[in-house]
């Protein structure tokens, strides 16, 4: 009964976590249909939906934490070869697997509960059918008990001991030794014969049972007296003694009853108790069974046959057993009768068993059957045992197995929640790639299209400018002028734009190498300061470049770019300073790091215009190569130069909350400086760019409204290989010593920083300056200087001082005067006017070859007419060539020509010779010529055979004065004849110059000439006159 | 009279600017002008007649050198072609230069064709150039040479004839 609602129930929560299945199944495969599977079972159609509107909630509940709870860490989990969505199979198989095992729970537990119920019932039902068992054994004993009582004091004692009225009182005393009989009687055996004296005996007839069977009547209505007498019959077994509960019985003949005579046929012939199949008692009319016993003449041996017992019969013992009452009472004393239902059947009969206990309530359910033996052997009964109730309903295993199931639900899901996000992070993070590929190229291509745009524009931009150029040339009036003069500003401007823009393209499309040449450091920086000495002159600034000696003269790298960088940080810092200086230094890396401590203590009064400055060391406190550890981390090969510039100015400096970005590009301070300022932002991060390329470091530090100092470190490698090279590239960068070598000069200047930087300019040149802080202390030197050299601050002060100190006492041999001034000044060209001699005026920023022509023009030096002419190079020429006897030899007239009229132009005396072998006549030692220019390709004899032979003359000559064999008292005055021999070629390749070197040729110089060249070729050569006149 | 001189000079200008800007001259040829003052007043004059002599010399020898049957020396026709180079170089003469520079890559490949091809074009390129600097020429004696007013009578009695 209740198993099958215990199955029903089951089958239920199956079907309905199968549907769940299959619902999540179909969801997992498809996304995109939520409801699927409608028709597969109508009936939970309602709960499904409620299900699956649970499960919705439960999803977004889920999805919720997962989104805000916590983050899945995106671990690049590359997708598995084996598909895409290995891991909805996973769950799939892990929900079926759970439903599985709950269900098993489910089962097992409820099985388990089952036995348990079982058991309990078998051993109450035992335990019952035993305690019945042993009663009605008891019982049975006493009633075998009482027979032999009756044989031994009724028949073998005469007269007879007993009479009715013992026996019943005898009975009712000893009836609690039987509990389960409800009374006793005796029939006797009476043999048809003896009928007649045992009844006049008895006093009573014998009567018969079937009828009073037949008809059971009332207690009340029971009349002994109306029973039929018994027919007559072989023999009779009419009742003498009965308890008084069953005294009706009297007189009764057992065997006219069926059930009393098959029984007590039975007793007497097995001489055992035997029991009736239960019937309606007489009278009561409850189910009874009577026990009957034999009673024997004698003792009969126990292996007797049928037949002795039956001759010695004497009469029949019967026992009536209430089974319905007395089982009541027995279960009455035994605890939880309620819980238990109890049947008692006599199956003797198996195919229809007679109830002879309890109620048929229903034949389902569990049931328990123990057997009963009851002493009789033809009889079998059992006991069947049932529950009362149903089972209660399994609540904890269904908790229990629900519980699992929901909890590997949710670990599904947050399985699947996590799978599914983590795929789409994954395809999101795909998509990323892919449009940060596509921003890549869109950013190449950008940048390719910047370059090829400013290349487009630069070429036209170019004829615009070279039109303009030549626009100029023409005649214009003043206005026209003006317009051309802007128009071409403005292009300028432009073409430097692109340029800027196309260098940053080419630095993002990574495009941009650097060059490896030579170059001269000093002269690049002399050419920065020049570009922006007329803006410095203009707003009173003090421009100055200091270069530390121990940086080399020669560096490779790429000049170009190392000018750029400069020019962007000086063209900042002039852009933003109003007044004070710029201060450009070159240093060695390692000599920074070894002076470092006294190098960075500068005072304010330490600086070049006296103003304050942004700290030096600060800007380069971050760079890397820098860090404390670091002093020999960067470890650089021998030939390379660490060289660190630094930039500082006295402008405005930046704000703070910009110095952050201000390497970005097209980043400025702030929007109003573009307005105000110009410039397109992209300057510094140009910078910063170049200097990574050259493998150094950028960095600043700014004081607003003190000003900034940018540093920068660059790798160059050194330029200077030996020490011939060494001073064979002197003689060629530096001509202008030789002609203030050895001077002296005092420089006048209170502020010793700014003083340092002037003494380097002119120590460059080879005068050596001593600096005073004061005229009075500088007018002591005045017997023993060429020069003195005046700060403009301090003429102003002390000029009057020194005039005065002139005037009276003019010397005959007086220094001349210089004044160094950042500015042209009319006050200090006025108070100039008053002097005699005045003071010539250099106007800084200093730098090599402007000072050397000032110097020059000041101590009249040189070419007087020349000198107003041309530009310093033509100018020198001029002065070195004066007056020289020159050969140039060449086969080619025109050639020959042009050359001839270039040189005497700059005033050389030339002679032509038009092959080698007119010029070997030409040139036979005595010499008379100063240098000799000769071609190289010639027909018959070319230049370098020329060359050879005249060396070798000259060898020969040398030699001869050496042993004395000298013609002239003129000649032995010449120790040694070199006459400096230079090629004229086209291709100026290195192989030529080479080649030149070797066959005792000085130099060389292309064809055509250029002033530049020939005038460093000549100066090595030839001093300047004035030198030698002096 | 002076505003006629002043148009000359700005013809004359022009004139040489347009050579310039056609490429038959270059910055040389300007170098050339620089060195011609008091010393020397007939300087480019002269060092151009000897150019073109020179050009005609060379490029008759090289004629005369590809015209052989035969074998053509081509290191004679090389020389000679390394000659017109520096002399053309020398006076700034810029196509010359430009063909010469062709004229000997050919040369040192020994391609006849080309060479031949290229000695007419050198042939035509300097006769132009000379045409056109005489006209040249000829404007700017009478500018430097005479003084302002007879420069105008000059120039009408000898360019336009008239009275």
């Amino acid at each position: 009964m209740s198993l099958f609602h215990v199955v029903e129930f089951c089958l239920k929560i199956g079907q309905l976590f199968w549907m769940l299945c299959c619902w999540l199944v179909s969801w997992l495969i498809d996304d995109k249909s939520p409801l699927p599977v409608g028709s597969v079972g109508d009936p939970d159609k309602t709960k499904m939906k409620k299900n699956h509107h649970h499960h919705n909630k439960m999803c977004f509940f889920w999805n919720k934490i997962s989104t805000s709870g916590f983050k899945i860490p995106t671990f690049s989990l590359h997708p598995v070869r084996f598909g895409k969505n290995w891991w909805k199979k996973v769950v799939v198989a892990w929900v079926v697997l759970w439903v599985l095992i709950s269900f098993w729970t489910f089962c097992y537990f409820s099985s388990q509960a089952m036995d348990k119920r079982k058991e309990t019932l078998a051993s109450m039902c035992d335990e019952r059918a035993r305690m019945l068992q042993d009663q009605f054994n008891v019982s049975m004993n006493h009633v075998q008990a009482m027979s032999i009582l009756i044989s031994t004091f009724h028949h073998a004692k005469f007269p007879s001991a007993i009479d009715q009225r013992t026996f019943s009182e005898y009975t009712d005393r000893t009836s609690f030794e039987r509990p389960l009989t409800s009374g006793v009687a005796y029939a006797v055996r009476v043999l048809h014969s003896e009928r007649k004296e045992f009844e006049r005996q008895q006093g009573w007839i014998i009567r018969r049972m079937d009828s009073f069977e037949q008809k059971p009547v009332h207690k009340d209505e029971y009349n002994i007296e109306a029973l039929e007498p018994s027919p007559v019959q072989k023999e009779y077994a009419p009742v003498i003694f009965a308890q008084d509960t069953v005294s009706h019985v009297i007189s009764l003949d057992m065997l006219s009853g069926k059930e009393d005579r098959e029984n007590v046929l039975r007793a007497r012939k097995s001489g055992k108790g035997v029991l009736t199949a239960p019937f309606p008692l007489i009278k009561t009319n409850r189910l009874g069974v009577i026990l009957t016993f034999a009673v024997y003449k004698r003792d009969l041996p126990s292996n007797a046959t049928p037949k002795e017992r039956i001759e010695a019969t004497n009469g029949y013992l019967g026992g009536v057993f209430d089974i319905e009452s007395l089982v009541e009472n027995l279960l009455q004393q035994l605890a939880s009768k309620q819980t238990i239902l109890v049947n008692v059947y006599d199956t003797t009969n198996h195919s229809e068993p007679i109830s002879m206990y309890g109620s048929d309530v229903s034949a389902d359910g569990l049931e328990h059957v123990s057997p009963l033996n009851f002493g009789d052997p033809f009889r079998k009964h059992e006991m069947r045992c049932r529950f009362k109730q149903k089972p209660p309903w399994p609540v904890l295993t269904m908790v229990t197995s629900f519980c699992i199931l929901v909890i590997a639900l949710l670990i599904a899901h947050i399985f699947h929640a996590t799978m599914s996000r983590i795929q789409r992070v994954e395809e999101d993070c795909h998509k990323m790639k892919l449009l940060k590929k596509k921003a890549e190229a869109a950013d190449v291509a950008k940048s390719q299209f910047l370059a090829t745009v400013s290349h487009e524009i630069r070429t036209p931009m170019n004829g615009v400018l070279g039109m303009l150029h030549m626009l100029m040339d023409t005649e214009l009036d003043v206005t026209q002028q003006d317009y051309v003069r802007t128009a071409q500003a403005s292009g300028k401007a432009l073409v430097s734009l692109i340029n800027e823009v196309l260098d940053q393209a080419k630095i993002e499309s990574g495009k941009l190498e650097l060059e490896e040449v030579r170059f001269d450091l000093r002269g690049i920086l002399d050419d920065v300061l020049s570009l922006f000495s007329g803006k410095s002159q203009e707003k009173g600034l003090e421009l100055a470049v200091y270069i530390s000696d121990h940086v080399p003269e020669m560096l490779i790298g790429d000049p170009g770019r190392f000018r750029q960088i400069l020019t962007n940080l000086m063209g900042n810092s002039i852009k933003f300073t109003e007044k004070g200086h710029i201060f450009v230094t070159v240093h060695l890396v390692e000599e920074l790091l070894d002076s470092s401590d006294v190098e960075t203590s500068t005072s304010t009064e330490n600086t070049l215009s006296g103003l304050p400055v942004a700290d030096r060391q600060r800007s380069w406190q971050k760079f890397k190569s820098f860090s404390s550890s670091g002093h020999r981390s960067f470890a650089l090969a021998p030939s390379e130069i660490n060289l660190i510039v630094s930039v500082e100015d006295t402008g405005v400096g930046i704000p703070v909350e910009a110095q952050s970005r201000i390497f970005t590009p097209f980043m400025q301070v702030g929007p109003s400086i573009s307005r105000t300022h110009g410039g397109t932002g992209i300057g510094l991060s140009i910078s910063k760019c170049l200097v990574g390329l050259m493998k150094g470091e950028i960095g600043f530090s700014s004081i607003p409204k003190v000003g900034s100092t940018f540093t920068f470190t660059a790798v160059f490698a050194n330029g200077m290989h030996s020490s011939e090279r060494k001073s064979e590239l002197h003689n060629n960068n530096q001509p202008i010593l030789s002609e203030f070598k050895g001077m002296k000069a005092v420089l006048v200047d209170h502020k010793p920083a700014r003083g340092q930087v002037s003494r380097y300019h002119f120590q460059r040149l080879g005068i050596r300056v001593e600096i005073v802080s004061g005229v009075e202390q500088a007018l002591r030197f005045t017997t023993t200087v060429n020069i003195i050299l005046i700060e403009q601050e301090v003429w102003s002060k002390e000029a009057d001082v020194f005039i005065k100190k002139l005037q009276k006492d003019p010397l005959v041999h007086s220094p001349k005067l210089f004044l160094l001034a950042n500015s042209i000044d009319t006050s200090i060209s006025d108070s100039l006017r008053n002097i005699i001699d005045p003071p010539v005026l250099i106007v800084k920023p200093l730098r090599a070859s402007m000072l050397a022509a000032t110097l020059q023009r000041g101590l009249g030096i040189g070419n007087s007419e020349t000198s107003q002419q041309k530009g310093p190079p033509a100018l020198i020429l001029r002065n070195l060539l004066l007056g020289r006897k020159i050969l140039i030899v060449d086969d080619n007239n025109v050639n020959l020509r042009v050359a001839a009229g270039a040189l005497k132009k700059y005033g050389a005396d030339v002679v032509c010779a038009e092959s080698g072998v007119k010029a070997i006549s030409l040139l036979k030692p005595p010499h008379e010529f100063d240098a000799c220019f000769m071609d190289i390709q010639m027909p018959e004899m070319d230049g370098f055979e020329a060359t050879r032979r005249i060396r070798d003359m000259e060898e020969e000559m040398n030699e001869r004065n050496k042993t004395g064999e000298s013609l002239t008292v003129e000649e032995s005055n010449r120790t040694r004849w070199h006459l400096p021999v230079l090629a004229m070629t086209a291709d100026v390749i290195q192989a030529t110059h080479e080649e030149c070197l070797k066959c005792g040729m000085d130099g060389y110089v292309s064809k055509p000439f250029e002033a530049e060249q020939l005038y460093r070729e000549v100066s090595r050569f030839f001093s300047s006159p004035s030198d030698t006149e002096s | 009279m002076d505003s006629h001189v002043a148009q000359l000079q700005m013809q004359y200008r022009n004139y040489i600017l347009s050579l310039y800007q056609q490429g038959f001259l270059d910055d040389q040829f300007t170098e050339l002008k620089s060195l011609q003052d008091d010393g020397s007043p007939d300087f480019v004059a002269e060092v151009l007649s000897l150019f073109f002599d020179d050009c005609v010399k060379l490029v008759g020898n090289m004629a005369r050198a590809l015209d052989q049957t035969g074998t053509v020396d081509f290191s004679q026709v090389g020389a000679n072609v390394h000659q017109l180079k520096g002399s053309s170089s020398s006076v700034g003469a810029k196509r010359v230069k430009g063909l010469c520079i062709n004229f000997k890559e050919l040369c040192e490949a020994k391609n006849y064709e080309g060479c031949v091809r290229c000695l007419q074009q050198v042939d035509i390129e300097y006769k132009t150039l000379k045409a056109k600097l005489q006209d040249m020429f000829n404007v700017s004696v009478i500018i430097v040479h005479m003084n302002p007013v007879s420069v105008w009578d000059d120039f009408n009695k000898i360019i336009l004839g008239k009275e």
